[in-house]
């Protein structure tokens, strides 16, 4: 029988597929160690990206560097009608 | 920037946040389906498929000042992300002559790092001030 469940503040996801098993474990571990290095830093450059955005009552694309040259507040939040 | 397309993002402005901010979100809502960006800037959680709220300050040099990630529940402090914003800008315009001591508002006094304040702070600087 489907279980009912409560939306919480993190998004719903998707289904899940299967148990995670050693070999999964395995790249997990070597992902997240090339993650690493990549890993955010301030007092560096903010890595530049081009993405979809709803603005003012249109779809448009932006790229974060066309904002360089002003402050720039960037937010991320698990998903839309996420409560807080 | 979350993982939702424009179309949800439009759904949620025009329905909901519209209804809480007059003119809707001021600001662009932006798309990142699949979390490329959210990995970049290490805030998508590949286990959950979403993104955490992150939140970064990136100077007019495209530099990153500061960042600050809450787990879904805990909504941000935007008044705080607003002092941190007037705090870098501060020093930014004093080419690093001064610095703001913990609880700085704008307004509130300033420090200026040198050889002379090293043990020093004790005397221009008071514990309360970081609670003022």
């Amino acid at each position: 029988m489907p279980k009912e469940f409560k939306p919480g503040c993190a998004r719903p996801t998707g289904g899940v597929v299967e148990e995670k098993g050693k070999e999964k474990a395995k790249q997990d571990e070597e992902f997240i160690k090339k993650e690493e290095k990549k890993m955010i830093l301030i007092g560096r450059k903010a890595p530049d990206f081009t993405a979809p955005a709803y603005y003012q009552g249109k779809f448009v694309n932006l790229q974060l560097s066309e904002y360089f040259g002003k402050w720039i507040l960037l937010c991320f939040y698990p998903g839309d009608f996420t409560f807080v | 920037m979350s993982i939702d397309s424009v179309f949800v993002h439009k759904m949620w402005n025009d329905h909901e946040l519209s209804k809480m901010v007059k003119g809707g979100v001021p600001f662009p809502m932006l798309s990142d389906t699949g979390g490329k960006v959210g990995t970049v800037y290490g805030v998508y959680d590949d286990n959950s498929g979403v993104e955490t709220r992150g939140r970064f300050i990136i100077d007019p040099d495209g530099i990153i000042q500061g960042f600050e990630v809450l787990t879904p529940p805990v909504g941000r402090n935007v008044s705080e992300s607003l002092r941190q914003i007037q705090a870098f800008q501060l020093v930014r315009k004093s080419k690093g002559t001064e610095a703001t001591p913990s609880g700085w508002k704008p307004g509130k006094m300033t420090l200026k790092p040198g050889p002379d304040l090293v043990g020093n702070v004790w005397k221009v600087w008071k514990t309360k001030m970081a609670f003022d």
